[in-house]
């Protein structure tokens, strides 16, 4: 082989006229060494630019850093942007004078799902900047903008939202503060994106002095991806997922005798309002939110075991989704103590969660297990509606198996039927869900209203999530709120 | 009609200017490695009007853009200059390589064409210099080729490389927080870039004529003086360039891999004890590493610089049409990104290409010389040549880390073209006299 190799070095123009021991001819075969080094690194460059610029430009271009939207600004009409239904969300408009101005027909109502575009940028405004401040328009389109000094049309996006659901969720909501989420079970798409305060994305330019001073003033914060809440009894979920996972045959076998309160280390945890449950198997602790019983239940788990199981579920983790949202927070771990134990069993304590991830927990139960990436941009299309882009149902994985995703909706199916949010039991919709009241101050009445549910319970279709502040208990406020939404989507089927 | 016909060209031109440079490209290949000398002249003209055709778009592109007619004329003069150059060397030195002069001639075009689009007022100072440098170096082969004693001054090669470095080492004013200009009645010279033609010479003038263990010992003391002068100067760009050039050079000549080896553990550990005890070399690192975490601070240059390459994908913005001037010294050290930017990542590549036809051929030719000495330097100026281009590209694309070279004749700067300029004419007066020796042999028998 190494013969054969040398033959044909010989042959090859301009060694064939030297001999092989020859210094001349070693000096050759090292500057052709030398040559091969240099093509090869060019080549491995030329490589990493290519996969750079085919991989990188999106994320680039919405840098804050980068001013390469200027550029683009000067002949790119920045493109609209639609609902799920086809109604417009925020389009370019021009004033008599000719300046174009963005204008959001719905006000502050998606304030923080589509966002803004001046003074930076958020939301879907964000999410697809490069796309609409890029243009789809053919050549001689473009020489004829150019001629007539107009400028190109930028892409249209098409939003997973609806404008219904979101009307319905705003109304409700009204001055309260809080968060409302609404997916797609199988899909991930999201139908609903509420915060609460929000502030009116056309005149964030002459608002900002007043919205970035004013002190707790927070509008511009999008609580249902950034915001972090003590998940309350909605966080049973996890604990009852945690017990199931260590008694997967005998869970049913569980049993415990509420007095109202449960004493451990001097530590006294009591049930809501004073309640007395009286006894419980596993279904009823869940159904009627039985502190004492969880509380029995988080001291008997395993910790690692437990702490295993709120990693799998994106605890401590950033989630898995394009939004801009904060990491969920939970610890369970050898330096834990018992009181740790007994307030992380029932969501309080050093606890907080986003509602997207509670959302998307959800979501996952109604799924069989499987999680999906939240999105709300179904498509991107070109001015005369030709689809450049469009975004498919994405898995993140499964989070759980197909029994216990079974199990958890067993045990929400249960909530409804003969539980905490019994107000959703009726003929048209079978409704699974969880409601929860996250204390964060001695007073009852200063607690966040939680309530997280799918419907229909035997085949999902939608998932909902809930946080209203300071509003009381998850039953009273959250729970009707999510009757609405489920009243008005499945009456619009 | 005529205004409709504007923005076409301005719409369309960076497609066709992407493809003339493809085809360009192509030929510069084909001519490279050719060895039928007919079909070879016959490319290199059709080089040439592709040449023509890929200015005179740039410039009209650039005329539309931004409604200066200056820059018609800036193409005039440019054609003239490309014309004179490639005849006139081609009619006094018949001898001479037209393919290599071919591609040095594009990008010289191309160099004096962005640094116009990136700066009117540096582009005149440019024009100027590089008329002053092919001034200097018409007559560089001629005296190559008439003169012997080039190697005999070892020694005072040696000496005035080093008395040169540490004068500006200790004498020189800071630049951008680097001791690497000096400024003599008003021109401001960056002498490291000079230095390298010198030290080329002493290496080859030191080993055409020893090869012991001893000698070569002697070279890497005298070579280790010059790198360590000019990383004290904080040039760490140029201080690599001496290394690796030395390192190869001495494997090329002495055919003994082992200095191959030692070259580069001595450079992990040089590199090593650099990192540890040098904090400009630890802000490129960092920037290296993480730019996102450094984007306002240390890394705001190579990020601005992705930012640029992204903005142009595959055909670029356009010229005048993107932002260059946000990259800092971006007709400087990062001049590449701008051509990225603007003619897009395709034309970037050809553009490297051709740099690596240059250097290719430069390998070829230095192949076929038959003098140890000369042979050295030619191999020398073609290593020297295309690891300023990688250290220049990679460093502006986060290949590798930034050391802030230029762009042989691409980046503005007047000694960075007139180095270059005259070491590609060193390479032509050399293969001029080597040719010119074949031929007298020839002859005889």
């Amino acid at each position: 082989m190494k013969q054969e190799w040398k033959e044909k070095l010989k042959d090859f123009h301009p060694f064939k006229k030297y001999r092989e021991s020859s210094p001349r001819f070693k000096s050759m075969v090292l500057i052709n060494v030398s040559m091969f080094i240099f093509c090869g690194l060019f080549f491995f460059m030329i490589v990493y630019l290519s996969v750079f610029v085919s991989t990188s430009t999106i994320d680039l271009y919405n840098n804050s850093y980068n001013n390469r939207e200027e550029i683009q600004i000067k002949n790119v009409c920045r493109g609209t942007i639609y609902s799920s239904d086809g109604e417009v969300l925020a389009e370019t408009r021009y004033d008599e004078n000719g300046n174009e101005f963005r204008y959001y027909p719905y006000g502050s109502m998606f304030a923080h799902a589509v966002g803004y575009s001046v003074n930076g940028r958020m939301g879907i405004e964000h999410d697809a900047n490069y796309y609409l401040m890029h243009t789809g328009a053919s050549l001689s389109e473009r020489v004829n903008n150019d001629l007539e000094n107009v400028k190109n049309p930028g892409f249209d996006v098409n939003s997973t939202l609806s404008v219904d659901l979101q009307k319905v969720a705003d109304d409700y909501l009204g001055l309260y503060n809080g968060a409302v989420i609404v997916s797609e079970a199988k899909t991930g798409r999201i139908l609903v994106m509420l915060s609460h305060p929000d502030f009116n994305p056309g005149t964030i330019c002459e608002d900002w002095e007043t919205i970035t001073t004013t002190p707790g003033g927070s509008q511009l914060v999008n609580r249902a991806t950034q915001g972090l809440y003590p998940p309350g009894s909605t966080f049973k979920i996890i604990t009852a997922l945690e017990y199931y996972r260590e008694h997967p045959n005998d869970w049913q076998d569980y049993n415990y005798v509420c007095n109202g309160h449960i004493e451990h280390d001097n530590y006294r945890v009591s049930c809501i309002y004073g309640s007395v449950h009286g006894e419980l198997d596993l279904k009823g602790s869940f159904a009627r939110s039985c502190n004492s019983s969880f509380v029995n239940i988080g001291l008997s788990l395993d910790r690692d075991d437990w702490s295993n199981t709120m990693e799998d579920l994106y605890f401590n983790s950033p989630l898995p989704t394009g939004l801009l949202s904060n990491t969920s927070r939970a610890y369970i771990g050898t330096g834990s103590t018992d009181y740790d134990i007994m307030q992380t069993a029932i969501g309080q304590g050093k606890t907080l969660m986003t509602p997207l991830h509670l959302n998307m927990i959800t979501q996952a139960i109604a799924n069989g297990g499987v999680m999906m990436r939240p999105y709300m941009i179904d498509s991107i299309t070109d001015e005369n509606g030709k689809v450049i882009r469009s975004y498919q149902p994405d898995s993140v994985g499964r989070v759980m198996s197909e029994e216990e995703a079974e199990f958890l909706n067993e045990l929400m199916r249960a909530v409804v039927t003969d539980g905490t949010a019994k107000v959703l039991n009726n003929d048209s919709y079978t409704v699974a869900g969880k409601t929860g009241t996250a204390e964060f101050a001695e007073d009852i009445n200063e607690s966040h209203a939680w309530f997280t549910a799918f419907a229909p319970a035997d085949d999902p279709e939608i998932c909902v999530t809930i946080i209203i502040e300071k509003a009381g208990t998850g039953v009273e406020y959250a729970v009707p709120l999510a009757k609405r939404i489920f009243d008005a989507y499945f009456a619009a089927k | 009609m005529q205004i409709t016909l504007k923005f076409y060209v301005i719409e369309l031109s960076k497609y066709v200017i992407t493809v003339f440079m493809l085809l360009y490209t192509t030929l510069a290949v084909v001519c490279n490695f050719s060895q039928k000398k007919k079909l070879v002249s016959v490319l290199t003209s059709v080089q040439s009007g592709l040449m023509l055709l890929l200015l005179f778009l740039c410039f009209l592109d650039m005329t539309f853009v931004s409604g200066r007619e200056e820059y018609l004329y800036l193409f005039a003069f440019i054609t003239l200059f490309l014309f004179f150059m490639i005849t006139i060397v081609s009619i006094i030195y018949d001898k001479s390589d037209r393919i290599l002069l071919n591609n040095m001639a594009l990008l010289s075009g191309m160099g004096l064409c962005i640094v116009s689009r990136l700066s009117f007022a540096k582009a005149f100072r440019q024009y100027i210099i590089t008329l002053l440098s092919f001034a200097v170096c018409l007559a560089i082969p001629f005296l190559i080729d008439r003169l012997r004693f080039f190697r005999k001054l070892l020694w005072l090669y040696a000496a005035s490389g080093i008395i040169i470095l540490s004068l500006v080492l200790l004498t020189g004013r800071k630049t951008h927080g680097a001791f690497i200009t000096y400024t003599i009645k008003g021109f401001t010279f960056q002498p490291s870039e000079f230095v390298k033609i010198i030290f080329l010479f002493f290496l080859a003038a030191l080993l055409y004529k020893y090869n012991s263990f001893k000698w070569i010992l002697i070279s890497a003391v005298i070579s280790g003086i010059y790198v360590i002068i000019l990383v004290l100067s904080k040039d760490l760009g140029s201080a690599l360039i001496f290394f690796v050039a030395y390192v190869m050079i001495v494997v090329m000549s002495t055919h003994n891999y082992l200095y191959l080896l030692s070259g580069l553990v001595g450079g992990a550990a040089a590199s090593i004890v650099a990192y540890r005890m040098f904090d400009h070399v630890k802000v490129r690192v960092v920037a290296f590493l993480d730019p996102w975490t450094y984007i306002d601070d240390q890394a705001y240059q190579i990020t601005q610089s992705l930012f640029a390459i992204s903005s142009g994908g595959w055909f670029g913005n356009g010229l005048m049409q993107g932002r260059p001037s946000d990259i800092p010294f971006v007709d400087q050290d990062l001049v590449f990104s701008a051509v990225c930017e603007e003619f897009g990542l395709l034309f970037a590549i050809c553009l490297l290409v051709i740099c690596l036809c240059c250097f290719c051929r430069m390998m070829i030719l230095s192949a076929s010389i038959a003098d140890k000495f000369y042979q050295t330097v030619v191999y020398g100026i073609g290593i020297m040549y295309i690891f300023q281009v990688f250290l220049t590209v990679g460093g502006g694309t986060k290949f590798i880390p930034l050391t802030g070279v230029t762009l042989p004749f691409i980046s503005s700067g007047g000694s960075s073209v007139m180095t270059t300029y005259i070491m590609f004419f060193i390479v032509q007066g050399i293969v001029i006299k080597s040719r010119n020796y074949e031929a007298r042999v020839e002859r005889k028998t």
